[in-house]
This record gives C-alpha cells, sequence and structure tokens, in this order.
C-alpha cells in the first residue's frame, strides 16, 4: 500500500477547461454580461461577476427517452396510507406528472436550468469591454511601464551592509549580552584589582582562590559571548511600491433642470459609469468629479448629482466654465488623462449656445484626450429634430475627432452606443 | 488481538493512517475474505476533489470544456454551500486508487479507506461486469495514451477540429458500448502501433496525382441488400463503432480520437449498473470492520459514535413526498438494507424468510453468500433474487401505476403478501439498463446512391426520444458521417413508424 501526499501538486488543473468553456460560451456569456446593463444592475458592474446564460449554449445533447403516454409502473417508498387499489390526483408541482426516478425517468426531457457562472473580474470586463479602445492613448503609452519607489517596511535579520540600522542592532546586542550575562570590562576591572590588592597584603587566604575562579569565569564569559554577534544585526527593509503611474479624471457634466425627467437622468447615469469602469480598467487610479448646472454650474458629490433634483433653466456654458475652472485649478494637462462626458436634453439658452461651443473648441478640447456628449431624449421628442445644443455642437464635431456625440432615448441603447464611441475602428492610431 | 488505540482525537497524520489501514487490512481479509487491488491512498485538497469530480472520478483526461462545464457546476454549488463534497472517490484500476480529503477526521479516514479501499476495491475485484467490460490495470496507461494524444492532435489540427470530434462523440457515447460479449483488453502497446500503423499507410498510398484526375466514376454496386448489410456487419448498437470503422470521410486521427471516447465509454458502461451492489458492499463492508474495530478496542466510543452518525447519514432514504426526497431509491440506503439483510436471512432466518430464500436462510455462513452475490450480479438481477419481504417492509414501498389515459394514479401494490413479488419485478426492471438506454441502430447505408445513413429507434408508443435532443444528436452523427443521416422510430412491437428525424452535414 501506498499513501501520496497530493496537496502539493499543481493545482488548476481545469483552468484550461473552464477557459475551453469561455470561448464556447463567449457570445452567450457576452451577451449576459450586457444584459446585466439593461437590468440596471450598474453599481456593481466589475464587481458582482455571476452571470446566468442559458444552457443551451453548453448544452450537451444524446439521445434518451422521455415518457409521454402509455402506462409505466414506478415503485416509490415511504408509504403511510396507502392500500392496494387506492387513487392519488396527479401531483401538479415539481416536475410534474409523478415523474419516477427509475426507468427513463427523465424529468422535463429536454428541458434544462441556466448555467450560473461565476467569472473573475478580469474575465468580465474582458468580455464586457471587447473590442473597445480608449481613444488618444498617448500618456497612457507613455506611463505603461509601471514604475515603482522603494518605501520602507520595517526591518529584517538580512540585508546589504548599507543598510544596517544601528540603534536597533546595538539595542539587540545588549539584550543580548545582559541575558547571556556577559561581564562589563568595570566588573572585571574590579576583580582584577580587587585580585590585586589582596596578593600584595597577603591576608584572607581563603578569599583569593575564590576571587580568582570568579575572575577566570568571567574572563571566560567574555571570551565566549562577544560582544556583538551577526545576530544582533538589523536591517533597514525595503519594499517596492507601485508609482500610481496611469492617472485619469472624469469629469461628468449633466443638466439637472427641470426639463430632464428621472428616465433621461438614469439613462445618463448608465453612461456615466460605464465610462467609469471602462477607465478603471485601464487606468490604476480614476477620479470623478461631478458637476451639474441649470442656470449656474456647481461641483457635487456623486449622491448629490444623481439624486438631487434642481430646476431652472439651462445655461450650459456655466458647466464648461466650471469644468475648465477645476481642471486647471486641480488636473494639470501634463499628470491627468482627462476625459469628460456631458449629458443633457439637448434645451439651452438660445444666447449662450455659441458660447458654449466657442469655449469647449478652445478651452476644454485641447486638454481633454475625448469629450463625449450624449443626448438623451424621451423617444417622443427624439421626433421633434435636433436640439439647440446638437446643433452647436454637430460642425464641431466634425472638425474635431476629440469630440463624439451620439443620442439615446432608451436604457437598452446606453452599450450599443457606448460601444460605438469608443469601438476600435474609431481610434486614430 | 491488538487493543490499544490506533489513534485518539481527530487529527490525523501519515502514520495514523498507516495503522489505521494496517488493522484495517487485516480485518478485511482475514475476517472478511475480501479479495483486493493493491490500493494506492492518496490525500487531496478540496479543490483537488472538485477536479477528480470533473473528469468523472478519472485520474486525467483530455482537455475539453464539457470537463470545465462540470467544473464549473460541481464549484458553484460547493461554494454557495448548496452540496458538501464527498469524502472520497475511487477509481477502478490496478492499483486501486482512493482520494482522501484532507478535511477528514481520523475517525472519517479510516471509515473511507475500509469504504473506498476495501468495499469498493472488492466489488471492483470480484464482481462479473466489471471483469468482463473493464481491463483494471490497463486504464491508466490508457488515460494517459488518449491524454497525450488527443494533445497531439490539437497540435496539428487545431483545437476546433479536435473539438468537433470531441462534441459528436461525446453526444453518441451511450451508444458507443458494446453490450454483449464484453471488452476486448485494452492494450496501450497494440493501440499505439495500430495508430502508427495508420499513420504510415496514410503515408505510403499518398500520391498527388490522384488529385488530379478527372470525376472518377461511381462504381455501381450491384449488391443485392442482405449482402450489403452482412457486410457491414449491419443492424449495428454500436454507433459509434461502426462510424469509427465505416464512415467514409472521416480521416485517420479522427476515427482514434472516436476510439478513444468509445473505449472510455465502454469502461464506465459497468457503473450505473452495479450502482445499489457498489455502494450496498461498500457501506456493509465499512460498518462492518468499523465495529470490529470498535469492539477489538482500536477506536474509542467517540469515533464510533462518528462512525455511526456518518453511516446513517449515507444510508438515509427520504419517503417519496419528503422535500429531499422524491422519487428513486438511495442506493447506499437500498444496497445497505439488502446486505444486511442477506447477512440476517442467513444467521437468523424467520419462517418467512425460509420459504423465500430456502437455498440460503440460516446457512450460517453471510460472508460467502454475500461474496456470491457481490461477485455475480448486477443491480437488476440482485434485487429480483434478493429483495426480500422484510426490506420492502422496511422501505415501505409502494407501486404506483401511472396510466396518461386515466387522472388519478392508482396504487396498485403495496408492501403485503399480494405486492411482495410486483413491487420485486417492478423495482428490478427499473435498474434494468435495456429498459432506460435507448435502443438505437444502425440498419442501413445507401452506398450506392446518396450514401444516407440509416438509423432504427425500436421503442413503444409514447417513448420516444426527446425531440430537441435527438436533432442535435443527429446533427452531429451526420457532422462524423458526412452525409445525411436518417432516424426512424419504430414501435418494437408493430414495426409501425412513430416518428422521422432527418439531419444533413453541416454545410462547410
Amino acid at each position: 500500500m501506498d499513501i501520496i501526499d497530493r496537496r502539493p501538486n499543481p493545482h488548476g488543473k481545469n483552468l484550461e477547461n473552464r477557459q475551453r468553456v469561455l470561448v464556447r460560451a463567449r457570445a452567450a456569456v457576452a451577451r449576459a454580461t450586457r444584459a446585466a446593463i439593461d437590468e440596471g444592475t450598474l453599481r456593481e458592474v466589475g464587481r458582482d461577476q455571476a452571470v446566468t446564460i442559458p444552457a443551451d449554449s453548453l448544452h450537451e445533447p444524446s439521445f434518451h427517452t422521455i415518457f409521454s403516454s402509455g402506462q409505466r409502473q414506478v415503485v416509490l417508498s415511504g408509504n403511510r396510507e396507502f392500500s392496494a387499489g387506492d387513487r392519488l390526483s396527479r401531483p401538479s408541482s415539481r416536475g410534474g406528472g409523478g415523474d419516477g426516478g427509475s426507468g427513463s425517468g427523465k424529468g422535463g426531457g429536454d428541458g434544462e436550468d441556466g448555467f450560473r457562472f461565476v467569472l473573475t473580474r478580469d474575465e468580465f470586463l474582458d468580455l464586457f469591454f471587447e473590442d473597445l479602445e480608449l481613444p488618444d492613448l498617448v500618456k497612457n503609452q507613455i506611463v505603461a511601464t509601471e514604475t515603482t519607489s522603494p518605501t520602507r517596511a520595517g526591518v529584517s535579520v538580512d540585508g546589504s551592509p548599507s543598510q544596517i540600522d544601528m540603534a536597533r542592532s546595538l539595542r539587540q546586542s545588549m539584550a543580548r549580552r545582559i541575558g547571556l550575562r556577559r561581564p562589563t570590562s568595570p566588573e572585571v576591572l574590579l576583580l582584577q584589582t580587587e585580585i590585586a590588592a589582596l596578593e600584595e597584603t597577603g591576608d584572607a587566604a581563603q578569599r583569593l582562590p575564590i576571587l580568582q575562579a570568579e575572575l577566570a569565569l568571567a574572563l571566560r564569559r567574555l571570551a565566549r559571548v562577544p560582544w556583538i554577534d551577526p545576530m544582533d544585526l538589523r536591517y533597514r527593509r525595503y519594499t517596492q511600491t507601485p508609482k500610481p503611474s496611469a492617472r485619469a479624471v472624469m469629469f461628468c457634466l449633466m443638466d439637472v433642470s427641470g426639463s430632464m425627467s428621472e428616465a433621461m437622468k438614469d439613462i445618463a447615469k448608465r453612461f456615466f459609469l460605464l465610462l467609469h469602469v471602462f477607465l478603471e480598467r485601464r487606468y490604476k487610479r480614476v477620479e470623478l468629479v461631478f458637476i451639474r448646472h441649470t442656470e449656474t454650474a456647481e461641483e457635487v458629490d456623486e449622491q448629490t448629482f444623481f439624486t438631487d433634483p434642481r430646476t431652472g433653466g439651462t445655461v450650459v456654458s456655466t458647466a464648461l466654465a466650471e469644468l475648465n475652472r477645476i481642471q486647471r485649478a486641480r488636473y494639470p494637462k501634463d499628470s491627468w488623462n482627462i476625459y469628460a462626458a456631458q449629458a443633457s436634453d439637448g434645451d439651452n439658452s438660445g444666447s449662450d449656445t455659441q458660447k458654449a461651443v466657442a469655449m469647449l473648441e478652445n478651452d476644454i478640447l485641447p486638454v481633454v484626450q475625448h469629450f463625449a456628449y450624449i443626448e438623451v431624449a424621451a423617444s417622443l421628442a427624439q421626433i421633434r429634430g435636433e436640439s439647440d445644443l446638437w446643433r452647436g455642437y454637430d460642425p464641431l464635431a466634425h472638425r474635431q475627432p476629440r469630440l463624439a456625440m451620439r443620442r439615446v432615448s432608451e436604457a437598452r441603447e446606453i452599450f450599443p452606443v457606448f460601444r460605438e464611441l469608443f469601438g476600435r475602428a474609431t481610434t486614430a492610431a | 488481538m491488538d487493543s490499544s488505540p490506533l489513534y485518539s482525537g481527530t487529527d490525523w497524520d501519515f502514520s495514523t493512517l498507516r495503522r489505521s489501514y494496517d488493522a484495517i487490512e487485516r480485518i478485511a481479509h482475514e475476517e472478511l475474505g475480501l479479495e483486493t487491488y493493491p490500493n494506492r491512498i492518496e490525500v487531496i485538497t478540496a479543490e483537488q476533489m472538485l477536479d477528480v469530480y470533473t473528469a468523472h472520478g478519472m485520474p486525467l483526461t483530455y482537455r475539453h470544456w464539457s470537463y470545465g462545464k462540470r467544473f464549473l457546476q460541481h464549484e458553484s454549488s460547493y461554494r454557495r454551500g448548496y452540496s458538501s463534497l464527498a469524502y472520497e472517490v475511487v477509481i477502478n484500476s490496478n492499483p486501486c486508487i482512493s482520494y482522501l480529503m484532507e478535511e477528514n477526521s481520523a475517525t472519517m479516514q479510516a471509515l473511507v479507506i475500509a469504504h473506498a479501499a476495501f468495499g469498493h476495491n472488492h466489488f471492483f475485484r470480484n464482481n462479473h461486469l466489471f471483469k468482463q467490460w473493464t481491463e483494471a490495470s490497463a486504464i491508466l496507461d490508457y488515460l494517459e495514451f488518449a491524454r497525450s494524444y488527443i494533445i497531439g492532435c490539437e497540435d496539428r489540427h487545431g483545437v476546433a477540429a479536435v473539438e468537433r470530434i470531441l462534441d459528436a462523440a461525446h453526444a453518441l457515447s451511450r451508444q458507443g458500448v458494446h453490450r454483449h460479449g464484453g471488452a476486448r483488453p485494452l492494450n496501450l502497446k497494440t493501440d499505439q502501433k495500430r495508430e502508427r500503423e495508420r499513420r504510415e499507410y496514410d503515408e505510403r498510398v499518398f500520391d498527388d496525382l490522384w488529385r488530379t484526375v478527372p470525376g472518377t466514376k461511381a462504381i455501381v454496386d450491384a449488391d443485392p441488400l442482405g449482402e450489403r448489410r452482412r457486410r457491414l456487419g449491419l443492424p449495428e448498437e454500436n454507433l459509434l463503432y461502426f462510424i469509427e470503422k465505416i464512415s467514409p470521410k472521416l480521416q485517420s486521427w479522427e476515427r482514434e480520437i472516436i476510439r478513444i471516447v468509445r473505449l472510455i465509454a465502454q469502461y464506465f458502461y459497468p457503473q450505473p449498473q452495479a450502482k445499489v451492489m457498489n455502494e450496498g458492499c461498500a457501506t456493509w463492508v465499512h460498518q462492518r470492520i468499523m465495529t470490529r474495530l470498535h469492539e477489538t478496542g482500536q477506536i474509542d466510543d467517540g469515533a464510533f459514535l462518528e462512525v455511526l452518525h456518518s453511516t446513517s447519514n449515507v444510508i438515509m432514504q427520504p419517503g417519496f413526498d419528503h422535500p429531499a426526497g422524491g422519487p428513486g431509491f438511495n442506493p447506499y440506503a437500498l444496497g445497505y438494507a439488502m446486505m444486511s439483510d442477506i447477512e440476517r436471512i442467513c444467521t437468523q432466518p424467520t419462517q418467512e424468510d425460509r420459504t423465500w430464500f430456502p437455498d440460503i436462510a440460516g446457512n450460517g455462513d453471510p460472508l460467502g453468500t454475500l461474496r456470491y452475490a457481490w461477485a455475480n450480479y448486477r443491480d437488476e438481477s440482485f434485487i429480483l433474487q434478493y429483495l426480500s419481504p422484510s426490506v420492502m417492509r422496511q422501505f415501505r414501498m409502494f407501486r404506483l401505476l401511472d396510466d396518461t389515459a386515466e387522472t388519478t394514479l392508482l396504487v396498485d401494490a403495496i408492501h403485503d403478501d399480494p405486492g411482495y413479488r410486483a413491487i420485486r419485478r417492478s423495482l428490478a426492471r427499473s435498474y434494468d439498463p435495456g429498459e432506460s438506454d435507448a435502443d438505437v441502430q444502425v440498419v442501413d447505408v445507401d452506398l450506392a446512391g446518396n450514401r444516407q445513413l440509416m438509423l432504427q429507434h425500436r421503442t413503444r408508443p409514447g417513448r420516444l426520444l426527446a425531440q430537441h435532443d435527438a436533432q442535435l444528436t443527429l446533427r452531429h452523427i451526420a457532422s462524423l458521417w458526412g452525409y445525411e443521416v436518417k432516424m426512424q422510430e419504430v414501435d418494437a412491437d408493430t414495426d409501425a413508424v412513430l416518428a422521422t428525424h432527418v439531419a444533413g452535414p453541416p454545410a462547410s
């Protein structure tokens, strides 16, 4: 008989098979991940990774019979009250039809439940953002190689001599010397002088040998226990910590005036969150700035941004000015990747559009990597034709590839529009 | 007799395992007279146990997405706490490999050794089904060959091409078994040699000129139908075998892959047919051995209580209306009950037992009787032979007649004198693979014409194939066969055609 300990064997024997499942069900899994968006679980995107895909994409067919009509006999256990000749009504629930586990009791025949799948965060996002690319990756490429810097991280018992921590090493040495009762040199000196004095005077003959033995012991200890030992040495330890190299800031601009309904805000929110997850995937650190505006603009936190209702007119240029101010103050162009997304229903006070377009072209577009404008519209309103803002932005978008604009009227259009905006083909490499 | 405890507490180490193993082996071989393959015990983690599950308990397999799917299913239900893992998995091989989970307590390890390394092991080695259909000493080498062969094919022909063949072959694996005549022993050397010769032949006869010959004339097959069917060995119920040998379009490596799937299916063929007996045998053996260890003072009372607790969990039979239950019998419960019952009949028979089992009642040799049963029966015949009224009463069995013409179900037999034989017959029948497996056969090939492959499913009205699955499976056959495939479902009694399915090869 052999006993073999297999626990140290390589793990993850099934990784390869698991990958193949993903490849096989890729289309279905991708559909399921996108369905997660439509179901409005966006806040969890990239975190909650369980998706359910229809079983037929991984179905393994085989020939098997199912009982549909005729007679069959089934033996069951647990009879309490039946006697031969009793008649029972057919159970309706639980697979129905009194499925016998025996014989051809294959239950529902063709039916099979959906297949629940837990994806790792990376797998999920890969599928989610398949074929998408960030526009204008210039800065990102510069910092693609990750830089690290050494930072202090406690002490260790080995290291290079240049990193010896003197104070700590000597403290160790002292503790050891005390612990091992190494005599100090004043003690030895005291003994020696006392012996010398006794030898000279010649009296107290029985005390002399005791002192001599004590001295011998002390000297032996002195020789045995070193003053400083390699085991006392302590070194400063450093670890390499990655420096946040690729940083991005995302400005979310939204019109919260009375003309924006809750449904429209919800659509806008989905778009912002998608963009956020997408940026998080590319950058180590992504900061969010929320700017809402009516006639005036202000920076708010996320909660207020999405939930606090406001009323008033609409002056878009105030939001752009606010963006510009914050960017200059906190996010210098040369060390941040700047993205901005604006959501609006397209209304603007008539005189302001020209100003907004000019501000966008001269102040904002030169510093941002990408500016996405999505116009949310209740589906009926879309028939109305072009909005003020759309008419103003449209010529600019033709001149400036960094400005992208799309219209969305329903939540399920968000992802296709997002894909359009960031699809690989649009990237000017 | 050694009476010092083998271990104390719940912790175990490798010397504990070895001591327990030696004590158990002494009881198994000397007192119970079990004959086993040499054992190999492997300690694994929970994650590795999931791996083992995935591959149907094979220690290694080729790569295929279906294993990944199974892994994900098990993993997800395990992580969510819906199911716990088995304490052990045992492989019918020589040496017999038993996997023990590292989380088990010392008592559970001993119990699992008794259960798997002696109970199952004895059954694998002695049961006639396993002896006929499987070759325990060759399986590990064969799996190794299969794995490396398929990896080789993936390198040469691409994963997708290999996957296409494997998908199709897996769909047919239930129809890939020689049900009669047993298995020819697997032989790795000849398998490798045959594969090499196939390739050499291909290389030798390859002549690029043939490609340039303008349209060859079809040879008119003048053979009468009967002659053709005889030459093709029709009818043939082993679809994979037929396709491997006859399919006109397959490459030699594709044939070899089909053969691998077929042989592995053949290896697993006996398992479901002897599930009740196999589990019953193992449970009875472990219970007996652990009891003996306790009697001789080698395990303490606490450990024995753990054994009793674990065994009674395993042999729980929920009633038909219990939420955790449902139809069907727990093979552990039924098997263990029947084994214990045989022991009782042999040693303390009642008058009833004497009339029902005159040949074994009171023969005073329970071990010999059990060993004989383990060797010579499968579930169906075992139940037909040994299910006693006392077990039927214990399980409170009753029989339902489900007639779709009626609106109600009829209880037509219960555990009483008029009902015993009816119940026993029906229960035995439900374990007959001939009842549950679809009888699909190749009946003809139109070699002279459009090369259509014709299949027949012999069945009864009301028991047709699940339609959607049948269509998908047929498509798989068509992809292997390369031409159209047609299947008729035929009433076995009247030869009336009940349904027809047709699938063409994938357009490529």
